[in-house]
């Protein structure tokens, strides 16, 4: 048995403590980009499957610009055999919906080239946060999905066996693969890249394809294929000014902030 | 032309959560807002006697799509029971919530209605648009929804709870056949503490790397106990072992929205202010005054949080005392 895996990742702005710039859009040009942080686990997981399952194959999988290559590198000096960017202007401006669809596209070609066995994806990205962008691949190709993935307990040729992290437990899980997962940190501590992973990054040639190589409309994705598209950003109100509890003693002042919260309706 | 607003109700281990509320609450918004009427469908192994709560809560009209396949949650057939209560209601938004199997339902949901997404909504304006977080909380998106059906999923503690009005709406059961699944659903294991959920905490106490070990969260739990109030925590302190990851609050946590949010010995690094800033009343209790977190506090107390804290859980339960014996 030897297992194809796949990992989605994205570049992000690498800090999430951006403005607004005249236009009303967030003001991210000049801010270095980066691994989005919970791919980082997505990735330990398919480095650490690969291990336990000698001769499996591991590709890291993003769309984005030209510079995207360089999360394609991270990925490979943290441990992944190789990696595809699914690039051109016409996927500039998607959200989960459009960028879904182009990743499901990309999953079709490579799932064609060899059968893919498992996609992981990280919890969710720290610009846009909606964390669905895994289920979504996984709606247009009718594989299976779970998220908040904390544990892949056993993996054979047919199917995963996956703990997932729900508000009041534990959920165990058996899907049919090909299937997409989402993780959550608690899944693994990934490692630092190793040097000879630097060393493997620095060579990796990557395959660019285009919405026409994956069999796209230039329409159905990027902006143009967005069903939900930001038409202003801005900055979140601020705060009132707050309040500072004195007094002379520790005493004094829990009693203070219990007749502010009384007073509030707060207790 | 689609014409209707569907709030789906995903009963969480055969119970309704007071947050399936708040997408009443949020439904009834959003319908005012687009002048159409208001269906809701519960969906469940069982969910006739859900339903019949819901329907007292300002609903036009309740669909129940029950079927053994939905006794427990995974995502493909949820999301199928979804796609056919919306089919159902002639719906043009279909509202969800912004848990984790609220969250998976919507993103498949949207694929199988080739609708946009938006999650994490917690405005909808008067003409239909809708604004959410992003960038960790740093910004607020103003998003437009442009396919005919659209999916939403609503950031929790930010629409008021419909409350039962008397009449009720009438209930139509709909029928639901899943096809084969390719998610075997094995076993389930509950937490074993019964701890209040962060997700849908009136009332959250925190604490962070200023409280120094696990031992420090003692008098965290216990003002948490008196209060009634979910426990939350910052990265560091769930970093350095000292509390399960799922308190965590933040960019890699949870985010909450509670009326009242104490952080004790949290600095508040950009991060953690991600997943709790939009709360309502924010009480600081730090050694250093000047800590972004401070700064930030609607109410901002100066300590040692080990001298403080047991003090004020004291000064509360003798209050409640006294109230009790009033």
């Amino acid at each position: 048995m030897a297992l194809n895996i796949i990992v989605c990742i994205k570049s992000i702005p690498s800090t999430v403590n951006v403005g607004v710039d005249a236009e009303g859009r967030p003001k991210i040009a000049g801010v270095p980009v980066a691994m989005n942080p919970f791919d980082e686990f997505a990735v330990e997981a398919a480095v650490r499957l690969k291990e336990s399952v000698p001769g499996s194959t591991t590709t890291a999988l993003t769309v984005g610009s030209d510079a995207a290559a360089e999360v394609l590198r991270e990925a490979i000096a943290r441990g992944m055999d190789a990696g595809a960017l699914v690039t051109g202007a016409e996927f500039e401006g998607g959200d989960s919906f459009a960028t879904s669809l182009a990743l499901s596209a990309a999953l079709k070609k490579l799932h064609a080239e060899k059968p893919v066995s498992l996609v992981i994806f990280g919890k969710n990205t720290s610009d846009a946060g909606a964390g669905v962008v895994g289920t979504q691949t996984a709606a247009w190709l009718d594989w299976a999905s779970a998220s908040a993935i904390k544990k892949i307990e056993a993996i054979d040729e047919t199917s995963v066996t996956v703990l997932r992290m729900m508000e009041d437990g534990v959920d165990t899980l058996k899907l049919a693969l090909p299937a997409c997962i989402s993780t959550v940190k608690e899944i693994n501590e990934p490692r630092l890249p190793s040097l000879k992973g630097k060393m493997a990054s620095k060579k990796a040639v990557f395959p660019k394809w285009t919405a026409a190589d994956l069999g796209l409309q230039a329409g159905q994705v990027g902006a143009a294929g967005a069903g939900a598209v930001v038409v202003k950003a801005s900055l979140p109100p601020a705060r009132p000014a707050g309040l500072k509890i004195e007094g002379a003693t520790a005493k004094e002042k829990a009693a203070k902030l219990v007749d502010i919260l009384v007073e509030r309706k707060l207790i | 032309m689609a014409n209707g607003i569907l709030v789906v109700i995903l009963p969480s281990r055969g119970t309704l959560s007071p947050a399936s509320y708040e997408l009443l609450g949020a439904g009834k918004v959003l319908a005012a807002a687009l002048k159409q009427p208001l269906v809701a469908a519960v969906l469940g192994g069982s969910s006739s006697t859900l339903a019949a709560d819901v329907s007292t809560r300002g609903a036009d009209k309740v669909l129940v799509v029950e079927h053994q396949s939905l006794t427990n949650f995974t995502e493909e057939a949820y999301a199928k029971a979804a796609a056919v209560a919306a089919e159902k209601a002639g719906a043009s938004r279909v509202i969800l919530p912004s848990t984790i199997a609220g969250r998976a339902v919507a993103a498949r949901l949207a694929v199988l209605l080739k609708g946009g997404l938006a999650t994490d909504v917690a405005e909808i304006l008067p003409d239909g648009k809708i604004r959410r977080g992003y960038y960790g909380g740093n910004l607020i998106a103003e998003m437009e929804l442009k396919t005919p059906i659209a999916v939403l999923t609503i950031a929790p503690m930010t629409f008021p709870r419909a409350e039962p009005s008397g009449a009720a709406a009438p209930i139509e059961a709909v029928s639901f056949e899943p096809g084969a699944s390719k998610t075997e659903f094995v076993s389930f294991k509950g937490e074993e503490s019964r701890e209040i959920d962060l997700g849908a905490a009136e009332k959250v106490v925190a604490g962070g790397a200023g409280l120094g070990s696990a031992e420090g969260f003692k008098p965290v739990f216990e003002l948490a106990h008196a209060l009634g109030a979910a426990v939350g925590a910052s990265r560091r302190a769930v970093d350095s072992g000292w509390i399960p990851y799922r308190h965590q609050v933040g960019l890699t946590g949870r985010t909450v929205r509670p009326k009242l949010y104490i952080a004790v010995g949290i600095s508040g690094q950009i991060q953690h202010l991600a997943g709790m800033s939009t709360s309502g009343t924010i009480v600081a209790i730090n050694s250093d005054k000047d800590c972004p977190l401070m700064q930030l506090a609607s109410i901002a107390v100066q300590g040692e949080y080990s001298e403080i804290l047991p003090l004020i859980t004291a000064e509360i339960k003798n209050r409640k005392g006294h109230a009790v014996a009033a």
